[in-house]
């Protein structure tokens, strides 16, 4: 019944985060316990892909909110790509296009950090 | 179009993997009495902050608890009325953050009734003599600026 799955695809320096189905208080330790994972080996230049994300709840965001400070303290960075419109909604209702670089493309956010 | 009141309810486990059908059973509703997809997926996120704090705050995790979810249908309006009887917690004591300095502070947590306040056109939060607590949220089929002066 629960749909939500955690995918992870190293692209050189770079790792991408790929999450399916649901965000919410149920699934959020699932995307925390990757983000950790990529954290602990010390890939901290993140992009996660949304592109097949159907669902956010506050407890999703709240991931990307409890690892934003430490990744970016460590020269790192979480990256957003291809939201659908429901959930670009749900960040752009509290902001966080002012706070994430969010887009279109997974292909442009690697870029970026290539170009950095 | 003119709606007669109705009634929906559902009494379920106190579990997170229960939000799922919980936001089944809202957006199902919503969009059965004409609510536009927008305005669907808004009821359903702020149904799954209030049942998400009730199943983490008001009953701690305890997955024997209930929580009743009523939804009410009149003529100009959806009400949800989600019902527990843990721990009472009131909302209107919760300042609602700025969100410019709560993203500059990175804040975790506590996103939630900021979003149900932003997503319906009115909570509230009551904790009842009987031990009940109840969060009541409502949206309107008209917006506000549509709605027949009073």
């Amino acid at each position: 019944m629960n749909a939500f799955k955690v995918k992870r695809k190293d692209v050189k320096e770079v790792s991408v985060i790929y999450l399916k189905g649901y965000l919410d208080a149920h699934t959020a330790h699932e995307f925390e316990e990757a983000l950790q994972e990529l954290v602990d080996e010390q890939r901290v230049r993140i992009v996660v892909n949304l592109s097949e994300l159907t669902y956010i709840s506050s407890a999703g965001l709240g991931v990307f909110m409890g690892f934003i400070e430490d990744v970016r303290k460590k020269k790192g960075d979480i990256k957003i790509a291809e939201p659908n419109e429901k959930v670009y909604r749900v960040f752009d209702l509290l902001g966080f296009p002012v706070l994430y670089e969010i887009f279109q493309q997974e292909a442009e956010a690697i870029k970026k950090y290539r170009a950095t | 179009m003119k709606r007669k009141t109705k009634s929906y309810l559902l009494k379920i486990p106190s579990q997170t993997d229960n939000l799922e059908i919980i936001r089944n059973f809202i957006s199902g509703v919503a969009k059965k009495v004409g609510f536009e997809e927008e305005d669907v997926n808004k009821i359903e996120l702020a149904a799954d902050e209030a049942c998400t704090n009730v199943i983490k705050h008001a009953y701690q995790n305890d997955e024997s608890k209930d929580i009743d979810i009523a939804i009410k249908i009149d003529y100009q309006k959806l009400t949800v009325v989600v019902t527990d009887r843990g721990q009472s917690f009131d909302m209107r004591e919760v300042e609602l953050p700025d969100m410019k300095s709560y993203l500059a502070e990175l804040r975790v947590g506590g996103l939630g009734i900021y979003l149900m306040k932003t997503l319906m056109d009115e909570v509230d939060y009551r904790s009842k003599p009987s031990g009940e607590n109840e969060v009541r949220m409502v949206k309107y089929f008209l917006k506000k600026e549509k709605r027949p002066v009073k």
